[in-house]
């Protein structure tokens, strides 16, 4: 990979994306209102809604919040451009993990009671999800024995889904959670009438939950972007192939959320540490025999 | 151009209805009259609020709840009293304990008279109230510019 095309990538990524995810949102709250029997609202309302928060008041119990914020969003952004431009993917994973420390900071910087409560269930959301990323970033490197993202995809003429269904399968199941879609009680959540009321993000106001929503799509277009690398190849076409595996991910996504509306947190660490030793674990110890 | 008004976020607050309002503010959200068409999330969070939607009447308890929401709630902001409760005290005006409706204790906007209001009142009601909170944000960014 040419540096000219890193460069083009990584624009492309910091330009489309939230364009691209934004949309993709505004389908996803059309779709669950069709599954639900309503009309639901216009396909662009993820867009109103950020420029409505840019456009409010700004109030905040402590200034320290809105740096942290601003430090998420760029790692978040910096993890992206990483990923896209093809560099490594165990340094995406960290970096995305150092992203998730600053949202953190930011909400344990007010004293919010539902802001803590907010934080201790992300802290158990990061303890799901954690284990699967990374162990995602080690099967491409056993499989591709490289963890740099533009090597793994020249060199295989066919999809790693082929050498690491079970990995696919742990992802896919961590992706309910990192697209905060379900459990319905994660610590960041839309509907009210919960007890962590909006958790991490109950005391950020306009702007900085502009900047929170907006550096959540950012991260989105990553980890779609993860599903799209279990499918491409050395073969441009391939890029077909991955668009086709990215929305029907997507698609599974919206109906797992509408169909499981009342899980909660203590099933979810079950389920998702379950799901990764168990797939991600076989799929981990076949490679080694094959390899072997 | 402006979309601020097709974000419109609500809060409902119970002063101390009887519920009935409530659970009409409720039915606005089910398949039926599908409030969320205008772009309406029915939040938890007053910090994300646009519009407080308030039902029931003020009594010595709560008035000094419904000011602290309505203080932590970001400017552009819109206030509508649901029911005849929040409106005036209703049948509960009399009582030792009831202030009387949310204006009692609060600026408010818009009134929804009925007991209990109906879902197509509340809905024209939200339906004013985000017309109100387009002007409030323009004139806001006015106030803003000139200083």
């Amino acid at each position: 990979m040419t540096i000219q095309t890193r460069v083009i990538f990584a624009i492309c990524y910091l330009i489309l994306c939230p364009f691209i995810i934004g949309l993709l949102d505004g389908f996803d709250r059309k779709i669950s209102a069709r599954m639900q029997g309503r009309r639901g609202p216009s396909v662009l309302q993820p867009f109103f809604d950020l420029k409505k928060l840019f456009e409010k008041e700004f109030l905040t119990a402590n200034k320290s919040q809105l740096f942290m914020i601003r430090s998420y969003l760029c790692f978040i952004v910096l993890s992206g451009i990483l990923f896209f431009a093809g560099f490594d993917l165990l340094l995406v994973v960290f970096s995305l993990s150092t992203a998730a420390m600053f949202l953190i900071l930011a909400s344990t910087s007010t004293h919010s009671p539902y802001s803590a409560q907010g934080t201790h269930r992300e802290l158990v959301q990061i303890m799901s999800c954690e284990p699967m990323e990374l162990l995602v970033a080690v099967g491409f490197y056993l499989a591709a024995e490289t963890f740099n993202i533009s090597e793994i995809i020249a060199g295989t003429a066919s999809p790693y889904i082929m050498y690491l269904p079970g990995f696919f399968v742990g992802f896919v199941f961590i992706l309910t959670i990192k697209f905060r879609k379900s459990p319905f009680d994660i610590a960041t959540s839309h509907h009210a009438h919960q007890e962590v009321i909006k958790g991490v993000t109950s005391e950020m106001v306009g702007k900085e939950y502009a900047m929170v929503t907006l550096a959540e799509w950012y991260e989105n277009g990553i980890l779609l972007g993860i599903v799209g690398l279990f499918f491409l190849t050395n073969n441009i076409l391939s890029v077909i192939g991955a668009v086709a595996a990215i929305l029907v991910v997507w698609f599974l996504e919206i109906l797992i959320d509408n169909t499981s509306a009342r899980v909660k947190w203590q099933l979810m660490l079950k389920l998702a540490w379950g799901v990764t030793i168990v797939a991600a674990g076989m799929n981990l110890f076949l490679l080694e025999i094959i390899k072997g | 151009m402006s979309t601020i008004h097709k974000s419109p976020w609500l809060l409902h607050y119970d002063g101390s209805s009887c519920n009935g309002c409530d659970i009409e503010v409720l039915a606005c959200t089910t398949p039926v009259y599908d409030v969320e068409r205008f772009g309406v999330i029915n939040t938890g969070n007053p910090m994300h609020a646009d519009i407080f939607l308030i039902t029931g009447g003020i009594n010595s308890q709560n008035a000094d709840v419904v000011k602290q929401i309505y203080e932590q709630m970001p400017q552009p902001k819109v206030v509508i009293a649901v029911g005849t409760c929040a409106c005036t005290g209703g049948i509960f005006k009399e009582c030792y304990n009831i202030k009387g409706g949310a204006d009692t204790v609060i600026p408010v906007d818009i009134y929804v008279p009925g007991c209990a209001a109906r879902p197509e009142s509340i809905i024209d009601g939200v339906v004013k109230g985000v017309a109100l909170f387009k002007e409030k944000a323009a004139a806001l960014k006015a106030s803003e510019k000139a200083n």
